[in-house]
């Protein structure tokens, strides 16, 4: 990496069969993965599913067991992290406690030997709104105010990868915005590629062009956020990404476009190419916002899924829209998001409704049913023949 | 020395227990007994512990002949030529030079192997964790005598150089204890940021590593030091003709101590005295400017 100058634009990360041992665990599994040059990627998954392990292997902070990763073309397996165009917002903040937040914002600019580091460390921290504390130790600083110098620390230096893990944890919404807003313009800016741990999922949604979802050490699914949410294929992308409505069913037909499953007693359809399995035992999905609910038995109509009938349990409100909790016999609850286009509810608790959405709303995944879904299905059946 | 920092050690002690007892116990105040049992005790102990310092305080300023144990007169001779009474000023320089030297060595091996206990994993690390921790164990009557059946049997002669030898293997294992409690509460995430930022290991350690455990070492340092200058048993047996300043109190006991060794232990008090102070001083500053920004 030249010394005394800036990234002139991103560089592209390629991990390659990456993976993370420590004594009696494994972190991350088989990593393969390409951030193409000048992207913002989210790395989306529940605590300790090997986010954090995952960048610290890409900075050079911890060597990998096994594989290779690779920084705009060069393998940089073996190069020490201050070698390394790399620059990560810690988790932590890892702000040095002895130096004032200018100094530690000037540190890495100071070590590259570029020039101007007081006044472009200034220029970072009117970026975070906190050059009026430039002269403050870390201690005296609240958190968001930490997590801020933590970001203008490693921003400053405009490395070709930037990594930061959750470095808007601990910011109020309206802040969060706005440093979301200055972090895509920087991005975009210069095109530096931007690697992004974040647990706020619109925050992935929004400000990546792709994101990835992580599940014990392992990526489950990768792409673009409208496709990984509209068509997720697993129970636990499917859940963890927003909510969806599983059911668990046998295949009973298979026709040109879609294939019927059958799920208490009901034939569902679902489009071929929206599907990873069509034979055998399958759960399929719908998101709760695809879902209408009706309060008279729909007539069947081509291209509608129906379902019901069933109570509804509970009714709350959210603002924009209404979650309701549907019982259905031997299929479980659903929820359904219905925007407030009427005032007050359209349904009350106890209602029987019917759900309905259009076949192309659906979903076939790759897990078999699950067996607790299965468990409550019997259980449903047997409650409702003693009932 | 070590009399006058065990002092020290208690003044600050009592201070602090008297800022803290009424907090502790606020239901108790009622009972009679409780009430005057404390300060009536502390001041006791505290006449106790200081008694033998102002003695010596006081005797200092004695116009004394060839002993110094009546009061005879006032008198500012002695601390005017405190170097004229023969051996005192010597002793007193050997004893900083030894114990500059000694804390130098010690404080230097004894941070290095501070780190490479908290941080790394090697062969040897259990072995040398217990084996920093026997000189704080063994008798220094035994340490004393064995150092120098060895310096004998090497046919090293002994002198100021076997004296720093011996000081410097004790304080060695209180600096390391010292220092690495320091190392094993830095975060290593801050030398995790250093080298992601682009600093070398040497960068790291310096900028980072280093100012972070100065407290420590300091700490440790002075330790050292008085430890070091304080030191009787192990110098009496490594020190051949040389005489430290406790090695030459002890000898002059059996004729009488010289008024200007009280000059020299007054001054030595007085100037720990005044670095606590002016240390208490300058944090107390410290936080008063931190809290108005
Ligand atoms: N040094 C280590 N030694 C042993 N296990 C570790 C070490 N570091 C992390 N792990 C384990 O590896 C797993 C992944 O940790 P990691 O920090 O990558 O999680 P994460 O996805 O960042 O979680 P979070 O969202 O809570 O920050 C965890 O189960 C953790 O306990
Ligand atoms: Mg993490």
């Amino acid at each position: 990496m030249a010394r005394g100058l800036f990234a002139e634009s991103g560089a592209d990360l390629k991990l390659v069969g990456v993976r993370k041992q420590f004594p009696g665990y494994t972190a991350v599994e088989e990593l393969d993965l390409t951030v193409p040059a000048g992207t913002f990627f989210a790395l989306l998954g529940p605590s300790g599913c090997g986010k954090t392990t995952t960048l610290r292997l890409v900075a050079g902070l911890e060597e990998p067991t096994a594989g290779r990763i690779l920084i705009g073309g060069t393998d940089v397996t073996d190069t020490k992290p201050y070698r390394r165009p790399v620059n990560t917002v810690f988790q932590s903040y890892a702000l040095f406690p002895h130096m004032t937040v200018l100094e530690n914002v000037a540190f890495g600019l100071r070590r590259r030997g570029i020039g101007d580091p007081v006044e472009k460390a200034h220029a970072a921290l009117r970026l975070v709104e906190l050059d009026h504390l430039a002269d403050r130790k870390p201690a005296q600083l609240s958190g968001g105010q930490q997590q801020r110098v933590a970001l203008a620390r490693a921003v400053v230096n405009r490395p070709a990868l930037l990594l930061l893990d959750e470095p808007l944890g601990a910011l109020d919404l309206k802040l969060r915005r706005q440093m979301q807003l200055e972090l895509k313009n920087i991005q975009s800016e210069v095109g530096l590629t931007f690697v992004h741990v974040t647990h706020d999922q619109e925050e992935a949604m929004t400000m990546a062009d792709t994101v990835a979802v992580m599940n014990r050490g392992r990526i489950e699914q990768i792409g673009a956020p409208e496709e990984i949410y509209e068509l997720p294929r697993t129970a636990f992308v499917a859940n963890f990404l927003g909510q969806s409505n599983l059911f668990g069913g046998t295949v009973a037909e298979s026709g040109s476009g879609a294939f019927g499953v059958d799920v208490a007693g009901r034939r569902i359809l679902v489009p071929i190419d929206r599907a990873q399995r069509t034979t055998g035992a399958v759960t399929v999905g719908v998101r709760p916002e695809k879902l209408l609910l009706v309060t008279e038995e729909p007539a069947p109509m081509a291209g509608v899924n129906v379902l019901g009938p069933g109570r509804v349990t509970d009714v709350s409100f959210s603002g924009v829209s209404t979650q309701y909790l549907i019982d259905v016999p031997h299929v479980g609850t659903v929820i359904v998001f219905a925007q407030n286009l009427v005032f007050g509810p359209v349904v009350e608790p106890g209602a029987e409704v019917w759900v309905t959405w259009r076949v192309e709303h659906g979903f076939g995944l790759a897990d078999a049913p699950a067996a607790s879904a299965l468990e409550q299905a019997h259980e449903a059946l047997v409650s409702g023949v003693e009932g | 020395m070590s009399g006058q920092n065990q002092a020290g050690l208690v003044l600050g002690q009592e201070i602090g227990a008297e800022e803290q007892a009424p907090a502790r116990r606020p239901g108790r105040v009622g009972i009679g007994v409780g009430k005057w049992l404390l300060p009536v005790y502390c001041t006791l102990a505290l006449i106790f512990l200081l008694i033998p310092i102002v003695y010596t305080i006081v005797f200092s300023f004695n116009d004394s002949v060839r002993t110094n144990i009546s009061w005879r007169g006032f008198t500012l001779d002695n601390w005017l030529g405190v170097c004229n009474e023969p051996g005192v000023c010597e002793a007193f320089g050997n004893s900083i030079l030894i114990g500059v030297s000694a804390t130098v060595i010690a404080t230097v091996l004894g941070t290095m192997i501070a780190i490479a206990l908290v941080r790394y994993r090697f062969k040897f690390r259990a072995a040398t964790n217990l084996l920093l921790f026997l000189p704080m164990a063994t008798p220094e009557v035994v340490m004393g005598a064995g150092l120098a059946a060895q310096f004998l049997t090497a046919g090293v002669p002994k002198g100021i150089g076997t004296i720093i030898v011996a000081h410097a293997m004790f304080c060695l294992s209180f600096v390391v204890v010292t220092v690495k409690a320091r190392v094993a509460s830095l975060d290593p995430a801050l030398e995790d940021a250093g080298r992601d930022l682009y600093g070398s290991p040497s960068q790291v350690f310096w900028r980072i590593t280093f100012p972070l455990l100065v407290p420590g070492i300091l700490a440790a340092a002075l330790l050292s030091f008085s430890l070091s200058f304080d030191d009787f048993i192990i110098t009496y047996f490594n020190s051949g003709a040389v005489n430290t300043f406790p090695t030459f109190i002890y000898t002059a006991a059996t004729r009488g101590i010289p008024a200007e060794a009280n000059v020299i232990a007054s001054a030595v008090f007085l100037l720990a005295i005044a670095v606590v102070l002016i240390g208490q001083l300058s944090a107390n500053a410290r936080r008063k400017r931190a809290a108005i920004r």
